[in-house]
């Protein structure tokens, strides 16, 4: 197959845009695509410090790239969750994320844009700062019925959100990809959770003093365009999955979709962007009930809870480390 | 031909599409990437007989 604009052989065929391209010009398309995402949904400006949350995977690391090759100053944030156990993923996870800032490969600014300086990489150490790993917590306050995930989930919202704030960043981006956007979307409807439909959305705006500014540049991107940008730039991202992701409800509900994508191409970005523009005409409106919250008692973060927030109620600190 | 997927290796009849080969393991061929001889590649590339064929998987992480 072919490279539309350039004839070279394509390394992705885009069926539900019709749409093959070369390893240049797919980064090039890649690029533009990720920039006209952020001016569409008016996620930041460039005078704005963007806090990239990265795992060390393909999504995140992507978007730190691709972002900084847009010229914006975007720092990132690595959260060790020490899950290293039956295979040292964090560990590996971290390596892979500090080897990206150290190869330079996001100095390759796109076009006339300046070269990025070097961004800084903020580390923060789960099981040094709070004396436990993600799963040693779970366990001990048998959160998730013997998954680690919804401890895993709260700890990582918790801290990123924190060091945002203590760091001055307006904005916190994350590397949620269309097929993560569109498992959530399924369950939910699935499950006709009305009110999480009603707040998902590429920008989760700063309603309230204490919470920055969530956005999800690649929320059009599909799974497979995200790997292939990640891939096409020799970007050395980790491979396998968190060894507590097999099984999991989301990874079933991708699996489901990309067969009704294998035989229906373009259903996926449909089924996103026809949920986006249902919200946009207030579809979900009236279940989109805003929650009271106050600064937790101990550590000042909002909560809906009435003392301390579901964090500090985990962990029993209020100690963060840099 | 041999075919790498998640360090695993499987053996399959050369001189068919990519595309086949990923149905033949019972793959989606949504959910991997196509690597052939070092070269990300499209899944209509017919694979011949002495083609390193590494699929990715395009779910990772988590």
């Amino acid at each position: 197959m072919r490279c539309r604009k350039c004839e070279e052989g394509a390394i992705v065929n885009m069926r539900h845009h019709k749409l093959a391209l070369c390893a240049e010009h797919y980064g090039e398309w890649f690029v533009a695509q990720t920039e006209r995402a952020i001016e569409k949904y008016r996620m930041f400006s460039r005078d704005e410090r963007v806090l990239v949350a990265v795992s060390g995977g393909k999504d995140s690391l992507a978007l730190w790239d691709a972002l900084l090759r847009l010229g914006y100053h975007a720092d990132g944030l690595y959260i060790a969750l020490g899950i290293n156990d039956p295979i040292p993923y964090s560990d590996a996870s971290l390596e892979k994320t500090r080897k990206f800032v150290d190869s330079g490969e996001w100095r390759v600014a796109k076009d006339d844009a300046p070269l990025a300086p070097r961004p800084t990489l903020y580390i923060v150490d789960i099981p040094a700062a709070y004396g436990k790993t993600i799963p040693e917590i779970a366990r001990a306050k048998m959160r998730g019925q013997g998954r680690p995930c919804a401890a895993c989930g709260l700890t990582k919202r918790y801290v990123m959100n924190r060091l945002a704030l203590e760091k001055g960043y307006t904005v916190l981006a994350t590397g949620h990809n269309l097929d993560d956007e569109i498992a959530v979307l399924f369950q939910n409807t699935l499950r006709w959770q009305t009110g999480y439909l009603a707040r998902q959305a590429p920008v989760l705006p700063a309603s309230r003093e204490g919470l920055v500014k969530k956005v999800k540049p690649f929320c059009r991107f599909y799974e497979r365009e995200t790997a292939t940008y990640a891939l096409a730039r020799s970007i050395d991202y980790i491979y396998d999955e968190c060894p507590h992701a097999g099984g999991n409800l989301t990874n079933f509900y991708k699996t489901l979709l990309n067969q009704l994508e294998t035989e229906s191409p373009g259903s996926k970005l449909s089924f996103y962007l026809e949920f986006l523009r249902a919200r946009g005409e207030g579809a979900f409106e009236q279940f989109n009930r805003v929650e009271e919250l106050h600064a937790c008692e101990l550590c000042g973060q909002p909560t809906s809870a009435p003392e301390r927030c579901a964090f500090c109620r985990m962990w029993n600190v209020s100690r963060i480390v840099e | 031909m041999r075919i790498t997927y998640r360090d695993k290796q499987y053996e399959t009849k050369p001189n068919i599409t990519a595309r086949d080969a990923i149905k033949k393991l019972g793959l989606d061929p949504e959910s991997v990437l196509v690597v052939v001889n070092g070269k990300l590649t499209t899944d209509d590339v017919v694979l011949r007989e002495g083609d390193e064929v590494k699929l990715v998987a395009v779910v990772s992480g988590g």
